[in-house]
């Protein structure tokens, strides 16, 4: 008998999912966790008018986050539009008997933040969201993807979707990242060199040394951002560095099931032939701390670098596309991009509001004050809790810096947290797609580190300069 | 859902690359529910300027696009949020099919649940219907997913790939969840296998 054919890592999670295989080529997987949120009540409106039941309620995990007020006062009367869409993910959940953790429970947070910390989001594990950024979890090593409300009432009635299996892509990172160089710094880095849909159709494995000497928390930044690179899927092999996260979380295995896990987590790597679609290498020395100049994640440069110029596009597409941008975000070919004035600081999203995170953000704010107005939204009632154990609060307070509750917030603005028109933001979510922060408001991507330092000089600056 | 087997219009041209679905629906607009008619806010910000007012240079906003049910696009059309909003505006405004040369992934998935067609053409062909399209910006085009074929205004005929079972489930107006739940002996087996194998999932 001939040895079976090298895999990917997400071959082989795939391959475990697979319940039918249709002659199209099309599977039906299987889902092991499904994350619900307060933006998932039009999936639940689509089961109720089909008379259908959730079939697997124990596999479903939800928490309000889109809709959720980051500041307390708002938090404890929120209005007429926010309160409705809470409380339904409340009937809904309790209707269907779903774990929910709610706006009064610490463990409340954004979707994609909540899950790796409860220990939900496992190794080997198929997870779905109504969310584009369920790319998150597969730093975790799990098979992770979002999904639109018509798959997510799919999940909910029959806890499978059918899928077809992506192409698969690697990114290896040689070497490792040099202080004050992030994860945010290396996803934008990757998607300025690919684009927006270079990895459209595929699955992302990120490898390499750059990516086994990253922290968990950092690996779920890079992951998270995959779907501004196009794929709907990252994923990381798990490791010590994954399972010494994971032990002892809530909801992860426990005792000799915890062991029994961990063997077969062992084995989930890609084997060394595995045949990938696509590959590109990243040489981590080279890589800077970023900024995103225009409307495309993709428009990113070196925080020491310039506002590029749209005459020297490749293409007219490009040229056409670029000068959009500028127009939109105010800015000029030629500009330093560390002389760009910022009206507002925001730091949090899925992306980048973990402890570590904030932990960036508080070195480079403690014994400063900000000259902009600036807000911190923790990932999590618990990160909150723990950023204030270690006193953290306590620095961004002193900087001026608003020290808000976990949501979404502003990284798409649902629960109210916008900006005002033609305002400038430095923001470390994942998006600056016209109108997405507010109508008219420019956003700028950048790591916690870097935001913190332009909330300080109340210009977009390299923070490792800083006084 | 709506079965959609061919479609003959005008045709809106939007040659923007990377339209994300913020664009096609502004995030301001999602606690609606579907009920609500999503067509009213498609590309809210590019359709109104501030004051609510139609943008008169706005393609959808001109007479004859009003009521067109083909959008030709550009490459990475859909990409960003997995919002489905983005689909029911763009049906609900009254869009069957929308022509591009490369779409979002989720968005692209959202399409066919939803009874509106993508049609990939490799951009080589996007570029020739586009041109096509400019010389006589008023005449029909037809969109045909039995022969999945995209007839152009002068005559030429651009074939697109379709996956089979999408395609059917398109021509048929197929619910997925019925479909799938005559597998219900596989998930239930399945799930006794799972069950044995990965007992901490």
């Amino acid at each position: 008998m001939s040895p079976p054919p090298p895999r990917t890592l997400f071959q082989k999670i795939w391959q475990r999912h697979v319940v039918s295989q249709d002659p199209s080529g099309r599977a039906l997987l299987y889902v092991d966790r499904h994350l619900l949120h307060d933006g998932s009540f039009h999936a639940f409106e689509a089961i109720r008018a089909a008379g259908r039941i959730v079939r697997r309620p124990d596999l479903c995990y939800a928490t309000p986050d889109h809709y959720v007020p980051t500041v307390a006062a708002m938090r404890a009367a929120p209005g007429e539009k926010h309160r409705t869409k809470i409380d339904t993910l409340i009937r809904n959940t309790g209707q269907h008997g779903i774990v929910h953790f709610g706006v009064d429970d610490p463990r409340q947070g954004i979707v994609h933040v909540v899950g790796p910390e409860q220990g939900i989001t496992l190794p080997g594990a198929l997870l779905v969201c109504g969310d584009s950024h369920t790319s998150t979890h597969g730093a975790m090593g799990a098979l992770a993807f979002g999904i639109g409300a018509t798959e997510v009432a799919h999940v909910l009635a029959t806890q499978t979707l059918w899928q077809k299996l992506p192409r698969q892509m690697r990114v290896r990172v040689d070497g490792r990242l040099p202080a004050g160089v992030s994860a945010k710094d290396l996803s934008l880095a990757l998607i300025a060199r690919i684009g927006t849909a270079g990895a459209s159709g595929h699955a992302i494995e990120y490898a390499g040394e750059g990516i086994r000497t990253l922290p968990m928390e950092s690996r779920l930044t890079l992951c998270n951002m995959s779907i501004e690179a196009g794929a709907r899927c990252g994923i990381v092999a798990p490791d010590d560095i994954t399972l010494s996260y994971l032990h002892g979380r809530p909801y992860a295995p426990q005792g000799a099931l915890w062991d029994r896990a961990v063997a077969d987590w062992r084995t989930l790597h890609s084997d060394e032939e595995a045949p990938f679609d696509t590959e590109w290498t990243l040489d981590a020395a080279t890589i800077e701390p970023m900024v995103t100049w225009g409307t495309s994640p993709q428009y990113a440069a070196p925080i020491g670098g310039f506002v590029p110029d749209p005459a020297k596009a490749d293409s007219s597409t490009r040229r056409t596309s670029m000068e959009e941008s500028l127009a939109y975000m105010g800015l000029l070919p030629g500009t330093p991009m560390n002389s760009i004035a910022i009206d507002r600081v925001f730091i949090g999203s899925c992306t980048n509001s973990r402890l570590d995170d904030l932990r960036a953000a508080a070195q480079v704010l403690r014994g400063r004050r900000v000259r902009v107005p600036s807000f911190v939204s923790p990932g999590s009632g618990l990160i909150r809790q723990a950023a204030e154990a270690e006193g953290l609060h306590r620095v961004f307070l002193d900087a001026g810096v608003e020290w808000r509750e976990a949501g979404c917030s502003m990284c798409v603005g649902m629960n109210g947290d916008l900006g005002d028109p033609g305002q400038r933001v430095a923001s470390t979510s994942n998006r600056n797609f016209q109108g997405r922060q507010g109508d008219q408001v420019r956003t700028h991507l950048l790591s916690p580190a870097m935001a913190a330092a332009a909330a300080v000089t109340g210009t977009l600056t390299d923070f490792r300069k800083l006084p | 859902m709506e079965s959609f087997t061919r479609v003959s219009s005008v045709a809106a041209v939007l040659a923007m690359p990377n339209v994300d679905t913020d664009r096609i629906v502004p995030a301001k607009f999602l606690h609606n529910p579907r009920s609500a008619g999503y067509g009213q806010f498609l590309f809210h910000d590019l359709r109104r300027d501030a004051q609510g007012n139609e943008r008169p240079d706005f393609v959808l906003n001109q007479a004859p696009y009003r009521n067109a049910r083909i959008l030709i696009a550009d490459a990475n059309f859909g990409c960003g949020s997995s919002r489905e909003g983005a689909v029911w505006a763009l049906y609900g405004f009254g869009i069957r099919t929308v022509i591009a040369s490369s779409f979002g992934d989720i968005f692209f998935e959202n399409s066919f649940k939803n009874g509106l067609l993508p049609v990939a053409l490799p951009e080589a062909g996007l570029l020739r219907l586009r041109a096509a399209v400019a010389t006589d910006p008023l005449a029909n085009l037809e969109v045909d997913l039995e022969q999945q074929t995209v007839s152009a205004p002068g005559g030429e005929v651009f074939r697109f790939e379709v996956d089979a079972f999408k395609r059917t489930s398109l021509l048929l107006g197929l619910d997925d969840i019925g479909v799938t739940l005559q597998h219900l002996g596989e998930i239930e087996s399945f799930e006794r296998h799972r069950k044995q194998h990965t007992p901490w999932l």
